[in-house]
């Protein structure tokens, strides 16, 4: 046992030298070098400001905007440091809702969001991710049927033809990857940048 | 459920199919010292680091020595990670000015990541600094991962050898792996993730101004290198709170394939080096189709649930036709999402792209069954195959209690001995999930922690201590188990998977290794054809699946029958 001693220390110091400084120094560089924008997350700019990433998803509650799914994330509350409060797409703390698919308080969010929904656009059906949050509390994309359930909304809030913002979510929509991976999406960000250049 | 999504399933299980055999071969040619390509590279580095230890490559051990050797690497380990994580807030890469983690929580966080666990009752980002994920948990990444498939292949050679005295020396075992294995794997795995957009820089979180106007903080960190060894050495602790659901940590539905192969390769790639190594390829197809039957089992069921919408959320207005999205990314979508969660909990990663505690009843069910039956299928590097192999002693002793013969398995006969030793590892798994879950819910302090009430909060105990002790480190993450008595108790599950279960699984494979070979006769049942892969199934569900019916019919099954008559809670 005590001769294991000198092998345990002196691999683990290798170990720790080698793929815990060497190897994600050795990637830092890499990666900084072959992929600079992916390696520093994917930052969007727009007039030479970084507005946020395209990864990441981020709150919008104008009714000028295209809306993201709802989002679980939370904050540290100002007034008391033990306690959090609601702070959606806060992306220093991801999260995702955690409710059990029999809690009460995930139908009563759903009810309210969903008759909130139904106001806005009556009579069309309200799809699933426009009122449940995502694992990350940070997902970038809704679905096709998210994007075009706003059209109505968007469009009467811009004053432009509910047929150019739908034009709009057709030509932002991604496909899945090579036909079969994934699924097909919306990245809300980049289609309301794409509405602010189209239809300021 | 639709086409495309089944489309993604077969996809992925022809590409595993595809990797076992090569990567099984070249695991071989590493473990049993031959040159490869990376030889002239590492072959220095390796003796450098024999040199420096005292090590000598040639001498081997016996099954004793080396699981001492093992378990003084462990304190060894377990001492660093305690020690740079209470200390971390001295230590340097902390741009974010993380407080030192606590006692209990560094105990708790040390033995997860040693026992390649990877339980972990933080969230990442709002607790390590980058020092600490590097060179304490991305360290015990690869020498967790590289410990457990050293352990297999030592259980193996306890079959592959006839009276020999010794299974290998740990030492040169656990350095071929990190180093020919793990290693260089990691480091293309990684750059493909930078491609498809995870972040790897020094750099602290980054304060934008969104388009709305608002402030946003945006975590960053040396993510990718991090995620490509929490994948392919299924260990599963994220870089970030939300782990590989994180669109930093899994950006697209490429990455998203490519951290399930990573998490299922190696554990496929064993089974053909368990048949390489006994001289018959056929032995390790016949492990291989019983866990791929298992795996299609899995994820037909969970898919099928998760594709359907909960009947209270359809109740309110809700349009059904997603299927389950509370919890789940749309980028992966259901089969994304539920081949992740399958593919997860057949091994021991417990990386999630979804949040199992928001599945359905009976989706979350699928995941703890998983784990129930010990991640044998395919399995965490190297605990999967030696747990595994375990299952298939008892199927053959079985199998030789039926007909009233001795059994045998490649050759060599199963005693008393082995049975016993079989059992003990086996029986402390059981004890462990059921006897702390008890605990945890008889007490009053401990229950405060469960999010969920009725049924569902049972099941997240119940999930926890099942993850625990199997290694796996995935949770139904309501739970709030950053609380002394959470981070004692699963550590300690954690340390009973582990050790409890390995040293007797150890001790089989020394006295195997001491037998002689039995030749085969037409009295010998055969361990590679489909009669054998029934029989083994047959003996996993049994004894893995009926111990533990009790404990599933309170939570998930209650849960369900809950849901379905829209009892909330």
């Amino acid at each position: 046992m005590l001769k294991d001693i000198r092998p345990a220390v002196v691999t683990l110091a290798a170990f720790t030298v080698i793929t815990g400084l060497a190897y994600p120094a050795a990637i830092a560089g890499l990666g900084q070098l072959m992929f600079p924008s992916q390696a520093n997350g994917s930052m969007v700019l727009r007039d030479g400001k970084v507005v946020g990433s395209a990864l990441i998803g981020q709150d919008f509650s104008s009714p000028r905007y295209f809306h993201p799914r709802p989002s679980a994330t939370s904050a540290a509350d100002p007034a008391d440091a033990s306690k959090t409060v609601a702070a959606p797409y806060n992306a220093a703390n991801s999260s995702g809702s955690n409710l059990a698919p029999t809690a009460k308080a995930l139908a009563d969010r759903v009810k309210g969001d969903v008759a909130a929904l139904q106001a806005e656009n009556p009579g069309v059906p309200v799809p699933a991710d426009l009122v449940t949050t995502s694992a990350s509390g940070l997902d970038p994309d809704i679905s096709p049927e998210a994007a075009l359930f706003q059209v109505p909304r968007v469009a009467k809030a811009r004053g432009v033809a509910a047929d150019q913002v739908r034009a709009l979510v057709e030509a932002q929509t991604a496909e899945r990857w090579l036909g079969v991976l994934g699924e097909r999406r919306v990245n809300v960000l980049a289609l309301n940048m794409a509405l602010d250049r189209v239809a300021k | 459920m639709n086409f495309n999504g089944w489309i993604q399933i077969g996809l992925f299980s022809l590409l595993v199919i595809g990797l076992t055999r090569p990567l099984g071969g070249f695991l071989v040619a590493v473990m049993e010292g031959r040159r490869t390509w990376l030889h002239p590279v590492l072959r220095p580095v390796e003796r450098g680091i024999y040199a420096v230890a005292g090590i000598d490559e040639t001498r081997e051990q016996g099954w004793a020595g080396y699981a001492v050797s093992m378990l003084v690497f462990k304190v060894a380990c377990f001492l660093a990670v305690y020690g740079l994580l209470r200390g971390q807030a001295l230590l340097p890469l902390n741009p974010d000015a993380q407080a030192p983690v606590g006692p209990d929580l560094a105990f708790n966080t040390a033995i997860s990541f040693l026992t390649n666990t990877n339980w972990q009752s933080y969230g990442g980002e709002s607790t390590m600094s980058y020092f600490s994920q590097m060179t304490a948990l991305t360290v015990q990444n690869f020498v967790s991962a590289a410990a457990g498939i050293a352990m297999a292949v030592a259980f193996v050679r306890g079959f592959a050898r006839r009276s020999a005295a010794s299974i290998g020396n740990w030492w040169v075992d656990l350095t071929r792996l990190v180093l020919y294995v793990l290693l260089p794997a990691s480091i293309v795995i990684a750059l493909v993730f930078v491609w498809q957009g995870v972040p790897q820089t020094f750099a602290g979180a980054l304060d934008v101004t969104t388009l709305e106007g608002a402030k946003q903080t945006i975590s960053l960190g040396p993510v990718a290198s991090q995620e490509a060894i929490k994948m392919l050495g299924t260990n599963g602790g994220g870089f970030f709170n939300a782990n590989s659901a994180h669109p930093f940590e899994n950006p697209t539905a490429l990455s998203n394939l490519i951290q399930m192969l990573s998490i299922f390769s190696i554990g496929a790639a064993l089974t053909n080096l368990f048949g390489r190594m006994v001289g018959n390829e056929r032995q390790g197809w016949a492990v291989f189709a019983a866990m791929g039957v298992m795996f299609l089992v899995g994820v037909a069921a969970l898919y099928g649930v998760e594709s359907q919408a909960n009947p209270v959320l359809t109740a309110v207005g809700m349009d059904g036709s997603m299927g389950n999205m509370e919890g789940k990314e749309l980028r992966f979508g259901i089969a994304g999402s539920a081949l992740f969660a399958t593919v997860t909990t057949d091994a021991s990663c417990g990386a999630v792209n979804g949040m199992h505690e928001s599945f359905l009843p009976l989706g979350g069910l699928v995941p703890l069954v998983n784990m129930m039956l010990g991640e044998i299928i395919y399995g965490g590097v190297g605990s999967g195959l030696y747990g595994f192999l375990l299952f298939a002693v008892v199927a053959v002793f079985v199998a030789g209690l039926m007909v009233g013969r001795t059994p045998e398995y490649l050759g060599k006969k199963i005693e008393a001995r082995e049975v016993k030793m079989t059992m003990l590892a086996i029986l402390c798994l059981p004890a462990s999930i059921l006897g702390f879950t008890a605990l945890a819910v008889v007490l009053p302090g401990p229950v405060a922690a469960l999010s969920a009430a009725g049924p569902h909060g049972f099941s997240e105990a119940l999930y926890a201590y099942t993850s625990a002790t199997a290694n796996n480190g995935s949770a139904f993450a309501g739970i709030s188990a950053n609380a002394p008595f959470w981070n004692t108790t699963l550590a300690l599950a954690m340390m009973i998977g582990r050790f409890l279960f390995v040293i007797p699984a150890l001790a089989v494979a020394g006295s195997m290794a001491a037998k002689t070979a039995v030749p085969a006769s037409a009295g010998t049942f055969p361990t590679d054809g489909p009669l054998f892969v029934g029989l083994v199934v047959g003996v996993i569900a049994i004894v893995g699946g009926l111990t533990f019916f009790p404990a599933l019919a309170l939570g998930p099954l209650a849960a369900h029958f809950a849901m379905t008559s829209s009892t909330l809670f």
